[in-house]
């Protein structure tokens, strides 16, 4: 009876794991692939069967990337739209989380409630008009296009407003009160030093969903010279000779960064991302 | 700070009275310029017609009309919606298994494993479109290649009869087989982030449930159908609905791998990819306008079916 069930248990683990185990091969698998291609030449990347080891054209495929587009201008485009972005977003969410968070004021309630439900509009709706104010902006070709729309976002003070609750016990602002300090005064030099997590947490997201998008970007940047990292990989991939495995250099260098940035704070990410979810 | 100390206390008053208003206003005056402004100027839009250079032209419901007789249309709306659900399923399907075995403390290291499930979601769609697209390549692409082996068995062909396939498959070649690739690209960018979705509202499920319902002779299976899913519920409508309103507007992978004519017959032209078509290559505004338009309607009553079905059941 013992041995039996003890034997069940063990296959029913075995089991998992190989489920498990399978799942990581799949999900690993476009990754490590994505960087063996970067090493390849168009030739060996359609070659049969496929090349699943690094190969040795590396410096070539960086050659070809670098003359077909100024890759490395894009990549600083995208690290200034997204660094603005994420200084912005930092600065405004949390702003605002702090004024639902330590204040109580007429309509509260009803404003943060209509703030949230801005969340369930579709970005489709948007496109359009968009694109359009952007031009009578002026703001074609121009970074602050794809941030300043942004910048205090429903999700980040949300996910502000959750943490600076839990984390930032309220007697602080009235003993900073007692101490002389301005209303701002309180947010920038005792709240804002203490939401240090959650602060990295909507840093990290907010930072990944600017590097990735695609949309605004593919709307808004119409030159070469200001295309972002995954607008400079769709234009090489238009092209009819399409230099594979300089296009999969620039895909692995573009993926790293935010690769690296993940495997650093992965369970920050992780939980500023859900945090969303679970409270709502 | 010297200077605030002397300041009258009707005035401190009236300070802490205003400042909160002026923190939050940024987000509303953002909404206002970028987001409520755009949503009403596209409705207005939606019954013009406009290329952005030559003046505006009323043309009351005409776009509305032409889309609604225009196959293209349909045939994107089916395109979205066929899409939607051969990777809404499967990856819901999944991430519950995923998240139940996790939570289950039958596996170790199971942090490690949500770190990587959860992995693809950080990737850029670009980024991971193209690799995709060499993985589903025919002549060349590793999924042709890890099925070469089963070539020689006789069911195997006979599968593929019954698809109406032959082999080496053109994943993204044949109008049958360009959503269900497109599909697996989705399944593997979400899976995990449903999973930590799920994972996280398991995790809310006190142990001792579970500790009772194993005493009383549970088995997992038991577990996994009567604690584990009902009290999963709440998490599941949220999920599912953000998995809803984003296939509705599919466009990064499909654009990246298929361009905007959506490949072999359209077959993976979605909505919002005819959308970008009409508006930013045809220069069709007001009909682009028009569809965001419909799309949002049929988003709206998808959710409303959604948050019925999982409300009902309970």
């Amino acid at each position: 009876m013992t041995m039996g069930s003890a034997f069940k248990q063990k296959t029913q683990k075995t089991l998992l794991y190989a489920v498990l185990t399978l799942g990581l091969i799949i999900t690993a698998f476009p990754f490590y692939w994505m960087f063996v291609l970067a090493t390849l030449s168009r030739g060996e990347i359609f070659s049969f069967p496929p090349k699943l080891w690094f190969g040795d054209n590396l410096v070539t495929n960086y050659n070809n990337l670098l003359s077909f587009v100024p890759f490395f201008r894009n990549i600083w485009n995208s690290i200034y739209i997204a660094s603005m972005a994420t200084v912005t977003t930092l600065f405004f969410c949390s702003l605002a989380a702090y004024g639902f968070t330590f204040y109580n004021f007429k309509g509260k309630e009803f404003l943060f409630g209509m703030m949230l439900s801005t969340m369930m509009i579709p970005g489709v709706l948007n496109t359009i008009p968009w694109f359009i104010m952007m031009r009578k902006f002026g703001w074609v070709n121009q970074p602050r296009a794809l941030y300043v729309g942004g910048m205090a976002s429903a999700f980040g003070i949300f996910l502000m407003r959750q943490y600076m609750e839990g984390a930032i016990p309220r007697e602080l602002q009235d003993a900073a009160r007692i101490d002389g300090c301005g209303e701002f005064e309180i947010y920038w030099r005792v709240v804002l030093p203490l939401a240090g997590p959650g602060l990295g947490a909507l840093g990290m997201v907010t930072f990944i969903g600017s590097w990735n998008d695609f949309m605004g970007a593919l709307i808004i940047m119409k030159e070469r010279t200001t295309y972002t990292v995954p607008l400079a990989l769709r234009s090489l991939q238009g092209a009819i000779n399409t230099d594979y495995g300089a296009v999969m250099f620039g895909t692995a260098l573009g993926v790293l960064p935010i690769l690296i940035a993940f495997l650093l704070a992965s369970q920050q990410i992780i939980s500023g991302l859900t945090a969303g979810a679970i409270k709502g | 700070m010297m200077k605030e100390k002397a300041v009258p206390a009707s005035r401190h008053f009236w300070r802490r009275r205003v400042a909160p208003y002026v923190f939050i206003s940024p987000f509303f005056i953002l909404f206002f310029i970028f987001g409520l402004f755009p949503i009403l100027f596209s409705l207005w839009l939606s019954f013009h017609r406009w290329d952005v250079i030559s003046p505006m032209e009323w043309v009351g419901l005409e776009n509305y009309m032409y889309l609604l007789k225009d196959d293209w249309f349909w045939q994107s709306i089916s395109n979205t919606i066929k899409l939607g659900l051969m990777s809404s399923i499967p990856q819901h399907i999944l991430a519950l298994i995923l998240a139940f075995i996790l939570n289950s403390q039958l596996v170790k290291f199971s942090k490690v494993y949500r770190t990587a499930y959860f992995m693809p979601y950080i990737t850029s769609t670009v980024a991971v479109a193209l690799v995709f697209q060499i993985i589903f390549g025919t002549r060349y692409g590793v999924m042709n290649y890890l099925l070469t082996p089963l070539r020689d068995y006789n069911w195997f062909q006979q599968l593929l009869t019954w698809l109406d396939l032959t082999f080496p498959i053109e994943w993204l070649g044949r109008v049958h087989t360009i959503k269900p690739t497109l599909a697996m690209l989705t399944i593997w960018r979400w899976t995990g982030w449903n999973m930590v979705l799920y994972l996280a509202g398991l995790q809310s499920i006190p142990h001792e449930i579970y500790e009772s319902a194993k005493v009383d002779g549970a088995s997992n299976w038991d577990l996994f159908w009567r604690i584990s899913l009902p009290l999963l519920r709440p998490m599941m409508t949220f999920a599912v609905t953000m998995s809803v309103i984003g296939s509705m507007q599919a466009f990064d992978e499909p654009m990246v791998i298929l361009g905007t004519g959506g490949g072999v017959g359209r077959a993976g032209k979605t909505t919002v990819l005819y959308l970008y078509q009409t508006s930013f290559e045809w220069m069709d505004f007001g009909t682009g306008a028009a569809m965001s338009y419909l799309l949002f309607f049929l988003i709206i009553v998808f959710s409303v079916i959604n948050f019925r079905f999982f409300r009902r059941e309970r």
